[in-house]
This record gives structure tokens, C-alpha cells and sequence, in this order.
């Protein structure tokens, strides 16, 4: 009896090794080991990038001359508290786009799991076919890199005291900051409803804010309430203005009566700096055929800003907030260096928008 | 037989209440001063004195002065004082307010726009030196001490421990200070008049080597003060590159912003809901 409890024992856990062996992508790797096609090569650069070893990924590369292995270890998981430096690659997609026997185009859509969600990187990449095998080109970025000098910063900041616990009653405290919600509007999608607007921070402090809404139904009962988490730029200079959405998942406008709008601030120790540029800002169409609004980032201070993130409003003729997007970047902005970015919109609203209003949030690891 | 039996209680008990001790405590006084109480009868009796926040019982000797210290009765308001030997008796005084000791100032808000009318409010609450509301009506001063300008003053009277007045702000943007003062007590508190939303916001540009330097005119409101450091001036040129804006910030009373230059480009700038002038660079203004 002894006996046998052993043998069941030994044989679920070779069981056990086998599915973990299979779930951390061992068969694709034991099938991929010589890359008969260009999918496979790529497939199988990015299972070793996957299982973070860089060395195996790296000597799948046909242009290991001029790729730097750091710089390639950085491409997938960032650098300088970047996004993606809190990321994992979860799991990607390959698809051909051309190919002969030689040499081949593939698209592949990279599936990161970050501390702000989920996020998807597409790449192009080429193919090579190298004796019996195939072997990727890495594109060589070359990272522009800005010359050793002082960027001078009139460096401008608002601390607050507040009142201490051990005053007595009727000692003065500082106010909240004045802001106002300057546009709301109310949209039905397909599995939700959408709180779209703007507010302004209208004092002369800071102002740390977040709308709230609350859906009332026929007899004034509440029927939902959420606030706008991270679609909006929390921090508001002095009349700066920024975007907030709020989404409704499963509600349907027919059922509510009227919303209640609940705009919050409070008083922050904040900084004008950085000071972030978006420029080249144009609605296309991306590579998969998904409306965009694209542009570019450039930050003008002097101080790397770890974590953009770009919420924009899109105003259709009557001037009216229709849409508002937001994206991350997996990047960081290095001072004075550009860095794209892209945020789509629904098809549907694509249409209607005559302009639109960017803001660039950040989270810095000084300062978050 | 009705009337007989409650006029004979009346004719026992009358003397055994004649016979029981009695303190005497002053009708009234002010809150934590000491004071005694003359007490009849003899030999020794319990004392209960109840407070609006104090409770006390001590053995006293009955025929003598009842000493009460300040500390027993520093709250105002009524106090009972009980004396009981074999009989109890009791008997009631009223603490007053020790008189005007501390002020509380209550002034909103912190921050206000320049020329906004009884934009600004200030209560002042008068307490004595225990912490109690002084209800009888004194003369609160109340005093305004511009930054660069002579200051002005306007008496009011507490109504229940509470005065209070709405005050317009100035026209121009500083620091002002708020005084309300009651004999020798006083208290200050700061209020900041900071200057209204930009007025005629006018940008100019100028370019060098591929960059565009747009800077605006020094900031001001529609009374000519300079909008505070820090307010955002948000930046917007269209050219055939597509859209740029920058969110600038004030700094030493303009804003201004390099950008990058592609061929013809039309500049705009705002502050909040307040737009500015339009540049039309290569087609004139």
C-alpha cells in the first residue's frame, strides 16, 4: 500500500512539472529550437524575451552587430522607472505580411501587462534566411542622446502649511482650491454610458481634483455612481484645464433621470515643472486600421519624466466634448528628446471630431 | 377629615425643616474665582456642589464658612449645591463668564479675487479665559491693514458672544490683514486678494532657426494686476506638421515657449476660459 501511495505521489508530480513545463511556453520552445520559418523565429525571439533570457533571444538576432544588447533588453522592459520597467510580457500575436525565400515582413503585437493595466506594443519586424535557419533583424534604434549641458529652470513650486492639530478653534486654515466643471455631456455606447466634460482649476494654487458622478433614476433613487479614477490630469496648475471621463458600464441613458456631478479638490504642494510639449498632433489611421490621434512628447525640463500619460478631448463643430481618450506610454521622456504617442477613438466619433485639446499627465518616482 | 390630616403633616414637618442645615452661596459670580458660602447648623454635613462640568462631595463642619475654590467653578452656568446632614437641603447660583479673555477669529475666504464685493467674512467668537462664550455684549473692533494703504476700522457689538462683518476686497492683489481686537485681546488673520482671470491676453512671436519663440505680454486682469506666477497659459499652433500645445506656466509675469517651426502657422494662446489674440507667422496678424 506504502508502495503504491509513492508511485501515485511521484507520477502527479511529473504530471505537474509537465503542465508547467507546457504552461511556460516549453513545447513551442522545443519545436521553435531551429527556426524552420520566419513566424517561428520570430515566435520564438519573443518566448525567450518572455522568459526573460535575453542571452537565448539575443543570439536569434541576424544583426547582432549592430544591436546592443542592452539596448535591446530595453526595448522590452524599459528603462529609467519607464512603464514598461513595471511591465511583463504576457503574450503576443505574429502575423506575416510578406514574404519570399528569402527574407519576410511580420507584424507582431506584443501583450504587456502593466501596473496601469494592460498594454499592447506592435512591431514591425524582418526576417532572414540564414543557412537553414531564420534569424530576426532587429530594427536598430538609435536613440538620440542630448549633449552633457545645464538646462536652467526657474524652478517655481507651492508647499502648503496647513493648521496644526494643536491650534485652538477658530484658527485660520488655507481653502480648498476653486475649480468648476466647465462642460459635461452624457454619451451612450454600446455597453455603457459615458460621462465626457472639462474642468478648470479656477484659483491661483494647485488644485488635486477628481469628478464624481451619480446616475439618478425616476424617483431620484441613485442607480450608480463612479468617478473618473484615472481619465483625468489630477493635478491642476492655475487655470489649467483637463478632460475627465467617466464610464457606466451596463447602464443605458433611458432609465436615468438626471446626474449628479460632485467635482473634489484639494490643496497640494505641486510644481510648474515639467514643462511638456505635444506637437505634430494629427488624426490618422494606425497600422491596423484604428483611427488615432498621434503626436509627439517633448519635455523641456531638465528632469526625466518616468511615466506620460495623455488624456485628450475631442470637440465636435459645435464645440462640444464628444470623446476623451487616454493612453499611456511605455516610454520615458528623456529631457529635450521626442517620444510618440498615439491614443485612439471609436470609429464612430472619428467622423465628428473637428479638434481636439491634449494634456500630458506624468508620475514621477521623486515626486509619486 | 380631609383637611385635618395635611395641615397636621404641615405642623411636624415645618419644624424638622427649620431645624436642617442650610448653605447660603452668592446668587451670582464670576467663573474661577474663589468665594464662601456661610452654612447654619452644626457639627458635620456632606456637600454636594454639581456644575455644569464639575462634580464635587466633601464632609464640611456645618455653622462655618464654606470654602469654594476658583477651580470648582470655572465653567459658567447654573451650579446646585446640596448640603445634607439627616435632612438634605439645596440651593442655586449662576457662574458668569470671567470676562473677555480670548477671541476666536473666523475669517473666509483665505483667497479671494480682487474687487469682489462682501467677498470676505469675519466672525469673531469672545470667550473668557476658561474657554466660555461671553454672552454679555462687548465692542469688537474690527481693523483692516492694507499692505500700502492707510487702515481702516468699524466697531461691532457681540449679540450671544458674536460679532461679526463683511468686508469688500480691494482692487489691488496683496496680502491684507484682518484684525478684530476686544480691550487687550486681539487676533489677526491673513487674507490674500490675488488678482481675477487674465485680461487682454496678447501673445507675440518671433523665429530663429527652425523654432518659433512665442512669448506673451506681461499677464494682468482687468484691474492691472499681474495674474500670479505659475498660472497656466495654454500655447496652440497649427501648421502643416499638425497641431502643437504646451501648457506653460507664468513665470516672472509672462509665459512664453519655443516651438518647433514647419513653414506657415497660425499661434493661439489661452488662460482658462480667457483666449487670447491669434498670430497668423509668414500672413501677418
Amino acid at each position: 500500500m506504502k508502495r503504491l501511495l509513492a508511485i501515485v505521489i511521484f507520477a502527479v508530480t511529473i504530471v505537474f512539472v509537465a503542465i508547467a513545463w507546457l504552461q511556460s511556453g516549453g513545447l513551442a520552445r522545443e519545436r521553435m529550437q531551429s527556426a524552420q520559418t520566419p513566424d517561428e523565429a520570430v515566435r520564438l525571439l519573443l518566448t525567450e524575451a518572455q522568459s526573460h533570457n535575453f542571452d537565448a533571444a539575443y543570439a536569434r538576432l541576424e544583426n547582432r552587430a549592430e544591436v546592443d544588447k542592452s539596448a535591446f533588453i530595453r526595448d522590452f522592459y524599459g528603462s529609467n522607472g519607464s512603464l514598461l520597467t513595471y511591465a511583463a510580457l504576457e503574450s503576443f500575436d505574429v502575423w506575416g505580411l510578406h514574404a519570399d525565400d528569402r527574407e519576410a515582413t511580420l507584424r507582431a503585437k506584443l501583450h504587456y501587462s502593466t501596473a496601469v493595466g494592460p498594454l499592447d506594443d506592435i512591431r514591425d519586424l524582418k526576417a532572414e534566411h540564414d543557412g537553414n535557419t531564420w534569424k530576426v533583424v532587429w530594427p536598430t534604434t538609435h536613440a538620440p542622446k542630448l549633449a552633457p549641458q545645464v538646462i536652467p529652470v526657474n524652478y517655481l513650486r507651492w508647499d502648503v502649511i496647513n493648521r496644526g492639530a494643536e491650534d485652538d478653534w477658530g484658527v485660520q486654515n488655507v481653502d480648498s482650491p476653486q475649480v468648476r466643471i466647465i462642460s459635461m455631456n452624457a454619451v451612450q455606447r454600446a455597453d455603457s454610458v459615458v460621462i465626457l466634460g472639462e474642468i478648470v482649476n479656477e484659483d491661483t494654487v494647485p488644485a488635486y481634483v477628481n469628478v464624481g458622478a451619480t446616475f439618478l433614476g425616476q424617483n431620484q433613487q441613485e442607480l450608480a455612481q463612479e468617478s473618473s479614477f484615472d481619465k483625468i490630469s489630477h493635478t491642476l496648475l492655475p487655470k489649467q484645464v483637463s478632460p475627465y471621463r467617466i464610464d457606466f458600464p451596463g447602464m443605458r441613458t433611458d432609465k436615468i433621470k438626471s446626474v449628479r456631478m460632485d467635482a473634489k479638490a484639494m490643496l497640494v504642494p505641486a510644481s510648474a515643472d515639467p514643462v511638456i510639449e505635444v506637437n505634430q498632433q494629427r488624426l490618422e489611421t494606425d497600422a491596423v486600421g484604428k483611427k488615432v490621434l498621434s503626436g509627439q512628447l517633448v519635455n523641456q525640463s531638465g528632469q526625466i519624466v518616468n511615466i506620460p500619460h495623455v488624456i485628450a478631448a475631442f470637440y465636435d463643430a459645435t464645440g462640444k466634448v464628444i470623446w476623451v481618450s487616454d493612453g499611456y506610454i511605455d516610454q520615458e521622456l528623456l529631457p529635450q528628446i521626442p517620444v510618440t504617442f498615439s491614443v485612439d477613438l471609436p470609429n464612430d466619433v472619428a467622423g465628428k471630431v473637428q479638434s481636439y485639446h491634449v494634456v500630458v499627465n506624468h508620475y514621477d518616482r521623486q515626486t509619486s | 377629615m380631609r383637611i385635618f390630616f395635611p395641615s397636621l403633616l404641615v405642623w411636624i414637618v415645618t419644624p424638622i425643616a427649620m431645624f436642617a442645615a442650610e448653605v447660603h452661596p452668592p446668587s451670582q459670580m464670576s467663573a474661577g474665582v474663589s468665594f464662601s458660602m456661610p452654612s447654619s447648623g452644626g457639627g458635620q454635613g456632606t456637600l454636594y456642589l454639581i456644575g455644569p462640568a464639575h462634580l464635587s462631595k466633601r464632609q464640611v463642619n456645618l455653622g462655618t464658612d464654606i470654602e469654594v475654590d476658583g477651580d470648582e467653578v470655572e465653567r459658567a452656568g447654573r451650579y446646585t449645591v446640596i448640603l445634607c446632614t439627616d435632612q438634605c437641603s439645596a440651593s442655586e447660583f449662576y457662574v458668569h463668564p470671567a470676562g473677555p479673555d480670548r477671541l476666536s477669529l473666523l475669517v473666509h475666504p483665505s483667497r479671494v479675487p480682487v474687487s469682489n464685493p462682501n467677498a470676505i467674512s469675519a466672525v469673531a467668537v469672545v470667550w473668557d479665559v476658561y474657554h466660555n462664550l461671553e454672552l454679555s455684549p462687548e465692542t469688537v473692533k474690527f481693523t483692516v491693514n492694507p499692505d500700502e494703504h492707510t487702515s481702516l476700522s468699524e466697531a461691532r457689538t457681540t449679540n450671544n458672544g458674536i460679532a461679526w462683518i463683511r468686508l469688500t476686497s480691494a482692487a489691488k492683489s496683496g496680502v491684507v490683514k484682518l484684525e478684530a481686537s476686544v480691550g487687550k485681546v486681539s487676533e489677526i488673520r491673513v487674507v490674500q486678494q490675488v488678482a481675477s482671470d487674465a485680461c487682454n491676453l496678447r501673445i507675440r512671436a518671433s523665429s530663429a532657426s527652425k523654432k518659433i519663440m512665442v512669448e506673451t505680454d506681461p499677464v494682468r486682469d482687468c484691474s492691472g494686476n499681474f495674474v500670479p506666477d505659475g498660472t497656466v497659459v495654454s500655447f496652440t499652433m497649427t501648421d502643416s506638421a499638425g497641431k502643437t500645445t504646451v501648457d506653460v506656466p507664468i513665470k516672472r509675469g509672462v509665459a512664453k515657449v519655443e516651438m518647433p517651426a514647419h513653414g506657415r502657422a497660425r499661434i493661439t494662446a489661452a488662460s482658462g476660459v480667457v483666449t487670447g489674440n491669434e498670430l497668423d507667422l509668414g500672413g501677418g496678424e
